[in-house]
């Protein structure tokens, strides 16, 4: 058949790293073709510059046989190209329709976009009401909003990056089963993930990119995952084993009732969370991203006073009201969500950002002075032990790569021996390779005996490194799965907010 | 179309060396200046920056007003340091010698060598506590703190205006809005017979050097700059926020107050109307000219103390207004932002 798009040696250079080398490949018209590769393969990169965002450097896109110079969205939305974004962007006070009619190049009305909306749900089984605000809507619907608003501009392509990272799997089948009705409808859909399975069950034609190149172009039938995951990487994924070594007779952290009433509309609030945490135990707090965790998290390290009900016991002491210092102070250890200007100050050296964490610790003062050696010397020690890719101490953290730096922060934490980590989204957004040492680092911590809490969204990282998982779903706790035989189908529905 | 991007990688060398550009863009653009006005842009230039200074005078006098621009600006980098936008200088100032100069009409018999230190003192406190007033409504109801400190400067000059023509009025003063002088023991000593240059200098330095012991090897100075760069890290870090708050604008409202009371117990000799020209708001200006950086604020304090004496002097060779001097500074400002916006963004236009 005749490709629609075809890449022909593109290139893209970004200082100190080419994000696309020569590539080249063309994509099938009225398929669903994957683009597959680690985080900083050059996937986005590549589906950028289709879509008019990103310049080439050098290199040409041919579309339906002509040559075409896509220096804009506006011009990419004119050729039929279409693209629904990982990070949405839409006005969280208006509602579908307004956001709706805001993405419209043409003149139209409210009432007629409204029909022509209901046209679009109705045929792909989109569940939206129009006329509902969007922070009313699950993460999954609002999804649902931008595909909407895409296929309301007629596209003869449609870009979707990282569509599922967000979704539930209830909502992850929803939603291919809505992509191939659209690819017998006579839309090409160009899928980016990193997700192995997912792309085995979707797509029809997969390209492998790593370091900017493509490794290979594939028809998906005639591969397996484990195939997949090889060409991705460059080597055989090897899943670390967890081993159970959990001391079950004593307790570290106790939750009891944890309670929030906030009146904020964008908060959600906690509903009597209970949670015992055991020594040496990894405890995985998953569900999808807006359902609590970032409220759990706060009540957890206590930065901003918010209030709520019941008590937190660590060790026999209840530390409702300690603040964070206290907290670190008792061994309690932090990796929040946001490393750049959270867990990290970018524009701070690596040693300086190790006192950031442990400026609690009077090993690093003398009296109301800094201890420079000592900072240094752990930031050493670090940079070392969990094998951050840095030429020295001095550099800024800003400087640092995602999972270069997620290590560095990780192995900051672990150094300090704690008796407890607390961990929000360990691995988002970092490589594979540095995602794979994470875990690992953080399985061989519990068997020294230190308690862990990793909230995600990722569910097959909990899967591979906690004991026990429980599911956040609108403020509540679902009761704790036993990971080794674990009930698939039971977790997908606490997953969907069907507790027992 | 304009587009403005964020430069994955800029460059530290030019964020130090920007400060240098936009003074010689100043100097590039004042030229028009004077062409405009039918002078000689050589001509000119020598007599604003150099022949204000070719004589052991200028050079005294070019101290006696870097001093409280180096001063205040020393104390305003801790705010800005903090991100925290005290403005107010000029009203910390001004409570800084209505108190410390208030201490000296009270005693204006004494001979004690006690009086100055106390007056110094009682200066650094008059500063400080204006800037809680802002800190306080900060942390406390969470105004901003740009307005209400600025708000309070004109407060403070009022109150200024209230005793110089009332409680404190000299009576041998033929009814001119002054204070009696201040008694000898009162007096800022000077560091030659003949010149004004006074012992003010020595606190700008002692403070720059503690500020630069502060900045780099405390772990105040540490909190400091990460509350500056990110006000959650700050909060994971453990670091109250509140409270620097109110240390940063004590010691900015300290200096400041100090900076007041140097002025008129030095040069001035008692409290009137116009005790400063504007150096608190000036100092904000010296801050940022030097980086924040100690050492930097030293220099640019003398720079822009340069510019006060070149107006002065143009306005008596050149007959033209002493608000050139003005202009000047707000060029330098100008460019600095300008120089410093273009580091940090790319503009390209497409």
């Amino acid at each position: 058949m005749q490709p629609i798009v075809e890449f022909q040696n593109i290139c893209k250079e970004y200082p100190g790293v080419v994000a696309n080398n020569n590539v080249s490949f063309k994509i099938i018209r009225q398929s669903i073709h994957a683009i597959l590769g680690e985080n900083g393969a050059g996937k986005s990169t590549l589906v950028k510059i289709l879509y008019g965002h990103v310049k080439p450097d050098y290199g040409q896109i041919i579309i339906n046989s002509d040559l075409a110079t896509i220096n804009s969205p506006t011009k990419a939305q004119s050729l039929g190209i279409n693209m629904v974004f990982q990070h949405f962007s839409l006005f969280e006070s208006l509602t579908v329709a307004e956001n709706l009619i805001l993405g419209m190049s043409e003149k139209i009305s409210l009432n007629k976009l409204k029909s022509k909306s209901e046209t679009i749900c109705n045929k792909y089984g989109f569940n939206l009401n129009l006329n509902s605000p969007i922070s009313s809507l699950s993460v999954g619907q609002r999804q649902s909003v931008e595909i909407v608003r895409s296929l309301l501009n007629n596209p003869k392509i449609l870009i979707m990056d990282e569509p599922t990272s967000v979704l539930t799997p209830e909502e992850i089948n929803k939603l291919f089963k809505i992509i191939k009705k659209l690819v017998s409808d006579g839309l090409t859909v160009i899928f980016i993930s990193h997700k192995l399975d997912e792309i085995i069950n979707l797509s029809d034609h997969v390209t492998i990119m790593r370091n900017g190149k493509v490794i290979s172009n594939l028809t998906t039938k005639n591969e397996d995952p484990e195939s997949l995951g090889y060409k991705m990487l460059g080597y055989k994924v090897t899943k670390t084993k967890q081993i159970n070594n959990v001391n079950y007779s004593e307790n570290v952290l106790s939750l009891s009732n944890l309670s929030s009433f906030s009146q904020d509309p964008f908060t959600t609030n906690l509903n009597k969370i209970n949670l015992n945490l055991k020594k040496g135990q990894i405890f995985g707090i998953a569900g999808v991203a807006g359902n609590g965790q970032k409220e759990l998290m706060e009540i957890l390290l206590n930065e901003n006073d918010f209030e709520f009900n019941g008590d937190i016991i660590f060790k026999n002491i209840k530390i409702n009201k300690l603040s964070t210092f206290q907290r670190k102070s008792l061994s309690i250890s932090y990796v929040t969500e946001q490393r750049l200007g959270h867990s990290a100050v970018p524009e701070m050296s690596l040693s300086e950002n190790i006192l950031l964490s442990m400026n609690h610790k009077s090993y690093f003062k003398k009296g109301d002075f800094i201890n420079f050696d000592r900072i240094n010397s752990y930031a050493k020690d670090v940079i070392k032990n969990f094998n951050v890719d840095t030429p020295s101490f001095n550099v800024k953290a800003g400087k640092l790569s995602g999972g270069n730096l997620q290590k560095f922060i990780i192995g900051r934490e672990i150094m300090s021996e704690p008796e407890l980590l607390i961990l929000s989204q360990p691995t988002w957004g970092i490589d594979a390779g540095s995602e794979a040492f994470i875990k690992k680092s953080l399985i061989e911590l519990s068997h020294r005996g230190v308690s862990i809490i990793i909230i995600s969204h990722d569910l097959d990282e909990l899967l591979e490194v906690c004991h026990n998982i429980s599911v956040l779903y609108k403020g509540s706790l679902s009761k704790s799965l036993n990971v080794e035989n674990i009930d698939i189908t039971k977790l997908g529905k606490y997953m969907g907010g069907l507790f027992d | 179309m304009i587009n403005i991007k964020l430069r994955e990688d800029y460059s530290n060398l030019i964020f130090y060396l920007s400060p240098l550009v936009a003074v010689l863009l100043t100097l590039f653009f004042g030229s028009f200046i004077f062409l405009i006005l039918d002078l000689s842009p050589i001509e000119s230039f020598k007599i604003f920056f150099i022949s204000p200074i070719s004589n052991s005078y200028g050079i005294s006098e070019l101290f006696v007003k870097a001093t409280p621009l180096a001063i205040i600006a020393l104390g305003l980098s801790y705010c800005f340091k903090n991100n925290i936008y005290n403005i107010g200088a000029e009203g910390q100032l001004t409570m800084g010698a209505i108190f410390g100069g208030g201490i000296g009409l009270l005693f204006n018999e004494s001979t004690s060598i006690f009086l100055l230190p106390l007056m110094i003192l009682f200066g650094a406190i008059g500063g400080a506590f204006w800037a809680t007033i802002p800190a306080l409504l900060k942390t406390k109801f969470n105004t901003n703190e740009i307005l209400t400190s600025l708000m309070l400067t004109y407060v403070a000059l009022f109150i200024l205006d209230y005793f110089v023509v009332g409680p404190w009025k000299d009576p041998a003063g033929y009814g001119l809005p002054k204070s009696m002088p201040f008694p000898d023991a009162g007096r800022l000593p000077v560091l030659f017979d003949g010149l004004r240059i006074h012992i003010g200098v020595y606190f700008a330095i002692i403070i720059c050097f503690i500020s630069y012991i502060v900045y780099n090897k405390t772990l105040f100075g540490f909190k400091l700059r990460v509350s500056g760069f990110s006000s959650k890290a700050s909060q994971y870090a453990g670091f109250k926020y509140k409270n620097l708050i109110f240390y940063t604008f004590i010691i900015s409202g300290a200096c400041s107050g100090l900076a007041g009371l140097f002025e008129v117990s030095g040069p001035i000799g008692l409290l009137y109307r116009d005790i400063s020209p504007n150096y608190g708001f000036t100092a904000i200006i010296v801050a940022f000219l030097g980086r924040l950086n100690p050492l930097g604020i030293i220099l640019s304090s003398l720079l822009i103390a340069l510019t006060y004496l070149g107006a002065e002097d143009a306005q008596l060779f050149l007959k033209i207004p002493s608000a050139v001097g003005f202009v000047f500074q707000g060029l330098v400002l100008f460019f600095l932002l300008g120089t410093d916006f273009l580091n940090k963004y790319k503009v390209s236009v497409s």
